[in-house]
């Protein structure tokens, strides 16, 4: 005969003060626990997001980012004539030379300056980037001194919102469009024509040319090929595997102190819950006594303690799966060590995040009823009833 | 006070096993505390050594940008700099990613000058300086990778492409406890006769300008005078103090750290629940003590200070039980981060914030449960059971 679970509820609802303390505690770990994974998975999410599978990106050899890289006229004009690269409706190759530099502008507000990507593009850039559209005004046109602002920066930089201007390069340029890329790191850069911005900025080579391949088998071959060619110094990677890179610096940083906190905290709460526990059965001796005496057995006093514990986990664990959701409003704006650039990203929830979360919490409550519980089982039938 | 010491500690002892778990999850909490304190520390120690009387140059469009070299012959005659020097950021990796150290092409005499804090023994700087494909490193850093003066240091650039190999001519030592010892500097000249062969486009270009200035109170002055030199030129300047150019980049990641600040305080927050479980559970246990001693003439002051008393000796205790035992880990997590930071040690502010973290868990604590206790009815409180 086991003992019915609204017996282990109950007991709880009994104690609401200590329960709800200990219940907060631990809601407040598994908070914690969630909300750096959700971290670490929201700046994921946008990297990799940013790349596309059918995209190719090349950038010098040696050279870790997009800003680092140097790529010729002549060798990305090689690059382009490569026979794999797909052919856009014109008839011309589906390539994009691009010139990437970065740039510090005071956000809004607090007026300390961070570094933004500027990205130079031209019209075949727009369409191997389909995730991105306008959000507000129109494109830049090509050959004149406009920009368009993702719109995180819109939001957070000065002089970056629609109809705005700042000065760069000897010259004035103004934002006339912002673009919603939703959570990709596009959101984060400013885009211009590519020749314009090369001017202003007297560089005469590329930083990256990104281009589709015909067929997606076709990375293998494409890259053998270029990375061979003497003329020329490059690494071919697929856009998407590009992108994640970027973010492993700070991904781990992220995982390791998150994690690092999260077994520091949980012994918190474990040492919370245990209390709690021994307290229950301390207070209770007379009630397991009794529960013997009507014939429960040890197995079942065990297993209702342990339920106990476990439901405080719980409910600990969903208060704090609840409250880490809330963050997903926020938008957390820094600036990715690896590009150097800022990087706006935001709190993600998974249903995975969520049942790590909850399992977290569960072994929290198990952990801490575990001894308690034990204790409760091993009492003596004869000396538990005759306690005060 | 004695004897009140004396009931605090014996009703701490009537529970050993909680009293015990308590003292454990204070402690834990106020190392865990400590820890991101230190963590916090360890960002703004770049900005804490920096000195007043340097100012740093750089692009305006943003420090990705280098500036011609020709601009140190302008900046040279204004009068009130006293001293210049430059560098780029090398960039180099070593054997892989991970081994991350900051890497510095500088020109090496008038660099070493202008950072007196970058102790070197004669005979190793001059041997530095002689050797154009010669390197010093910081002690910590040697430490790290185990380096001996005239080991050869292979670095892969990714900035300036290529392998490139150092000869390490000395190991330096910082003056001062906050003095970055993790600094790997080689000669700016090697790199750029390396650049006007392999891409002379980048050649003759620094990274950032290090000035000297004759008074601290006229940085402001000298770093628009600097700027205004080469206003609406094609390399546009940007002049701060060192300490302005060092907090610009903690206030880049400020994120973090602010991610950081808040939760070292969830720590506290959470200690405190379980810290006042334990005492919701220990008066409860006790209010017919407590109505005893009620009911005997015991005024609530005397309660309060009781249930206060005990908190306190348990949460103090237990605060100072922690700072002892962040000293190892904090020296632990040092060698784990090797040279990410810089700077990393416990800090007296840390010390004394922890403390106050403590008596902060003991007061609240108490608070509930002293309340409980005063307003309970001397009647009902006799009636109640454990």
């Amino acid at each position: 005969m086991t003992i019915p679970f609204s017996y282990s509820w109950k007991s709880l609802w009994a104690r609401k003060a200590t329960s709800v303390l200990t219940a907060a505690g631990m809601a407040l770990v598994v908070y914690v626990f969630a909300t750096v994974l959700m971290l670490t998975e929201g700046l994921k999410q946008t990297l990799v997001a940013t790349g596309s599978e059918d995209n190719v990106i090349l950038i010098r050899k040696g050279a870790e980012t997009e800003v680092q890289s140097t790529i010729e006229r002549e060798q990305a004009a090689i690059i382009e004539s490569a026979p794999e690269i797909a052919y856009a409706p014109n008839g011309t190759k589906l390539a994009s030379k691009e010139v990437m530099v970065l740039m510090t502008l005071p956000k809004r507000g607090s007026d300390k300056p961070s570094n933004v990507t500027i990205r130079g593009l031209s019209q075949k850039g727009l369409t191997l980037r389909t995730q991105v559209r306008l959000a507000e005004g129109r494109m830049f046109r090509p050959g004149s001194s406009e920009i368009v602002a993702g719109k995180k920066i819109a939001e957070n930089f000065k002089g970056s919102g629609i109809g705005e201007t700042m000065r760069f390069g000897l010259r004035d340029w103004t934002v006339v469009g912002v673009m919603d890329a939703g959570n990709t790191g596009f959101s984060s850069e400013i885009w211009g024509d590519a020749e314009q911005l090369m001017q202003a900025f007297r560089r005469t080579a590329y930083s990256a040319v990104v281009a589709r391949l015909a067929d997606v088998s076709l990375l293998e071959p494409f890259r053998d090929r270029v990375e061979a060619d003497p003329r020329m110094k490059v690494e071919a990677q697929r856009e998407t595997e590009f992108y994640a890179e970027q973010s492993e610096m700070l991904a781990n940083f992220l995982e390791i102190l998150g994690m690092t906190l999260s077994i520091i905290f949980s012994l918190g709460a474990i040492i919370g819950a245990v209390i709690t526990m021994y307290g229950a059965v301390a207070s209770r001796t007379r009630e397991i006594g009794t529960l013997r005496a009507l014939g429960f057995r040890r197995g079942g006093i065990l297993s209702a303690f342990l339920f106990e514990s476990s439901l405080l986990g719980l409910i600990g664990g969903f208060a704090g799966v609840a409250l880490a959701s809330t963050m997903q409003f926020l938008t957390v704006s820094t600036l990715n060590w690896q590009t150097f650039s800022e990087l706006a990203f935001t709190f993600t929830m998974t249903p995975a995040i969520a049942c790590q979360s909850l399992v977290f919490s569960l072994f929290m409550g198990l952990a801490g009823g575990l001894l308690p519980a034990l204790r409760a089982a091993r009492m003596d039938l004869i000396d538990a009833l005759r306690s005060v | 006070m004695l004897l009140f010491l004396r009931l605090a500690l014996r009703n701490l002892l009537r529970h050993k096993l909680r009293t015990g778990l308590t003292a454990f999850g204070i402690v834990i909490a106020i190392v865990a505390f400590a820890l991101l304190r230190t963590v916090v520390d360890a960002w703004y120690a770049g900005a804490e050594a920096t000195s007043a009387n340097r100012l740093i140059t750089r692009n305006a469009i943003s420090l990705t940008f280098p500036l011609p070299i020709s601009h140190a012959n302008r900046i040279r005659q204004l009068s009130g700099i006293t001293g210049l020097s430059y560098s780029n950021w090398f960039g180099g990796v070593y054997i892989d990613e991970r081994n991350f150290f900051p890497q510095f092409a500088v020109e090496p005499k008038s660099y070493l000058e202008l950072y007196p804090e970058l102790v070197l023994a004669e005979a190793e700087k001059t041997a530095f300086i002689k050797d154009r494909k010669g390197a010093i490193a910081g002690r910590k850093l040697a430490k790290q990778y185990g380096w001996k003066i005239g080991d050869v240091i292979p670095l892969r650039g990714t900035i300036y492409s290529g392998n490139w190999s150092f000869v390490l001519r000395g190991i330096y030592r910082g003056a001062e406890k906050k003095t970055d010892e993790t600094l790997f500097l080689l000669h700016w000249d090697n790199l750029n006769e390396t650049l006007k062969k392999t891409d002379p486009n980048r050649a003759e270009r620094v990274g950032v300008f290090v000035l000297r200035i004759d008074r601290v109170d006229r940085a402001a002055e000298l770093s628009d005078a600097v700027d205004r030199l080469f206003q609406n030129s094609l390399a546009e300047t940007l002049t701060e103090t060192e300490e302005a150019f060092q907090l610009g980049f903690v206030a880049m990641t400020e994120a973090i750290l602010i991610a950081i600040k808040i939760v070292s305080f969830v720590v506290v927050a959470i200690i405190m629940a379980v810290m006042a479980n334990t005492m919701a559970m220990s008066t409860r246990e006790r209010r017919r003590e407590y109505a005893t001693l009620k009911a005997v003439g015991f005024g609530s002051r005397y309660l309060l200070s009781l249930i206060l008393g005990e908190s306190l000796v348990l949460s103090i205790g237990s605060g100072v039980l922690g700072i002892l035992a962040t000293f190892p880990a904090a020296g632990f997590l040092a060698t784990k981060f090797g040279t990410l930071f810089p700077v990393f040690e416990l800090s007296l502010q840390t010390m004394g914030l922890g403390m106050l973290a403590s008596c902060l868990i003991g007061f609240t604590a108490a608070l509930f449960p002293a309340w409980r206790v005063i307003t309970l009815p001397v009647s009902e409180g006799l009636r109640s059971i454990g």
